[in-house]
């Protein structure tokens, strides 16, 4: 089985803070002033309002598997899902150290962070208590 | 019937390659140009209106239309990958409506055989600069992966079993066995679905669709033209279209676009679910089928896996014949898009020339539906309603 291998995220302008907050290990959530609402993936304008009063928030990391799914065929296998976040939206990510057997939808996942060859920070999820070993 | 058409379909061609090495882009599109104009019984110099993908190499419909020496006052390259060809056809209905075009060539090639890809799985045109291609591509965002995504989230919802979605794979194998051409002809029982190797759960290998070179290319004409050709009248009396996405991060990916498309396509066609006697269905994998048949209405949402059992989609057997020509699942799926095989399909049932195996009787009324794109993260459905006049 071969060391996975990550395409790497180039961070733009409008994302800088999100992958500056990743390197120190927090999750960054990008909410609205005016709705109220946070929203994913991170945007200088609010996709639910059209307002651009945005601010970064420290999200929880808590959240639950919306879905997944093993990519059995690749080498290695690694386990593609949406996490929903407390605070609201749902996020595409991986779910790691979690045996992909026992996986299942509604499971409770707290973020954590897997570093790439160049550095970058990416949000990952595992489940949360050891029922999942 | 005498309902008001936007246009008529007067031509289609399926090229009958499924592995074209020895062809080039461009020769599979004048392949696939002429033999619809032929199967219309019109001229290249008829081509007033020209809409392709970008499939289609060069500048935009450019390349082409110079290489065919097409001589047109209408171009639409709308791309929504594989149901492109779908909006492809209502889009050249609304400019035939407007006067913009009188006679429209749709066409659609592809060669990912021939160019070593489709097999890999990792072969894809994502750039930087896309706002998604950050919070997806790192995470190895995949077409298997994002289907796979919406079968579990099924699955979890509804307790929809794999065994009912190899029922789909089984009925298009039922209906390819009878086709020539077809990729393959193997007719499949739900065990060796279910016991097909899982490529990404829970999809196993014969869920996926197969990988073809070649294409396929349709006429669409307004109506006194239509009339005066010799061809049975195909009229396309509804469409819609419906691009589908994460809605800021609230949304529910085992609801497809078709939802809106079908509704939008079935109000303006005037007719229901219920009235459909074929359906052309995009079968990239057996859950883009389930996902179509709950939201264009076929039956409630949830109750899809229940609806395909016991061969319900197989011509002369069940309720609602589809892809009659093995669909994308086994027999054709040119270009990794499928939508123009299912409008060529659907052409053929209701003018009576599908295989006689598995044509419907008195079949005077389709449907056509795409999804391009991929279903649980981006894609556009397209549903088209012909009728027979």
């Amino acid at each position: 089985m071969s060391e996975r291998k990550y395409i790497e995220p180039q961070p733009s302008a409008e994302t800088q803070a999100f992958w500056d907050g990743a390197k120190h290990g927090k999750l960054l959530v990008r909410s609205c002033r005016a709705c109220g609402k946070a929203h994913w993936y991170p945007r200088n304008h609010c996709p639910l309002c059209s307002s651009r009063d945005l601010q970064w928030i420290e999200a929880s990391g808590d959240g639950e598997v919306y879905s997944y799914s093993v990519m059995r065929r690749a080498d290695p296998p690694y386990v593609m899902a949406y996490v929903t976040l407390a605070e609201g939206p749902t996020m595409m990510t991986n779910l790691v150290d979690c045996n992909a057997d026992h996986i299942r939808i509604g499971d409770k996942v707290h973020v954590r962070f897997i570093e790439t060859a160049d550095g970058a920070h990416l949000p990952m999820f595992s489940p949360k208590g050891k029922h999942n070993d | 019937m005498a309902r008001p058409a936007l246009a008529y379909i007067v031509g289609a061609y399926e090229h009958p390659t499924r592995d074209a090495g020895d062809k080039t882009m461009a020769e599979l599109q004048a392949d696939v140009a002429l033999g619809a104009l032929e199967d219309a019984g019109l001229n290249r110099e008829d081509v007033d209106g020209f809409f392709c993908g970008p499939d289609a190499p060069g500048t935009g419909p450019l390349s082409i239309a110079d290489y065919l020496n097409l001589n047109l006052r209408h171009v639409d390259t709308t791309n929504t990958s594989g149901s492109s060809y779908l909006l492809h056809v209502s889009h050249a209905a609304q400019a035939i409506q407007a006067g913009k075009c009188d006679i429209a060539l749709v066409t659609l090639t592809g060669r990912p055989r021939a160019e070593g890809r489709g097999k890999g799985g990792l072969v894809r045109a994502d750039n930087p600069q896309q706002p998604d291609y950050q919070w997806e591509q790192p995470f190895g965002m995949q077409i298997l992966n994002m289907y796979g995504m919406t079968a579990m989230r099924h699955m979890h919802l509804y307790g929809t079993t794999s065994e009912q979605l190899a029922w789909i794979k089984v009925a298009a194998s039922h209906h390819a066995q009878h086709n020539e051409r077809a990729f393959t002809r193997k007719v499949h029982t739900v065990e060796e679905v279910v016991n097909s190797p899982i490529v990404c759960d829970p999809l196993h290998r014969l869920d996926c669709c197969v990988v073809t070179d070649g294409g396929g290319a349709v006429i669409v004409t307004r109506p006194e033209i239509a009339k005066s050709l010799k061809r049975p009248l195909v009229k396309v009396i509804g469409s819609g279209e419906r691009p589908q996405h994460q809605q800021g991060g609230y949304f529910e990916i085992t609801t497809s676009g078709a939802a809106w498309s079908g509704k939008i396509a079935f109000e303006h066609a005037g007719v229901t679910p219920a009235d459909i006697k074929y359906a052309s269905l995009y079968d990239s994998f057996t859950i883009t089928v389930l996902l179509q048949l709950e939201d264009l209405g076929f039956c409630k949402k949830g109750e899809g896996g229940r609806f395909v059992m016991d061969g319900n989609l197989i011509s002369g057997i069940g309720k609602l014949p589809f892809n009659t020509d093995g669909g994308g699942l086994c027999n054709n799926h040119p270009g990794n898009r499928g939508g123009m095989t299912k409008i060529i399909e659907a052409v053929r049932q209701i003018r009576g020339e599908a295989h006689p195996a598995v044509q419907v009787k008195n079949c005077d009324l389709a449907l056509a539906n795409g999804i391009g794109g991929q279903l649980g993260v981006r894609h556009a459905s397209g549903t088209l309603i012909l009728e027979r006049e």
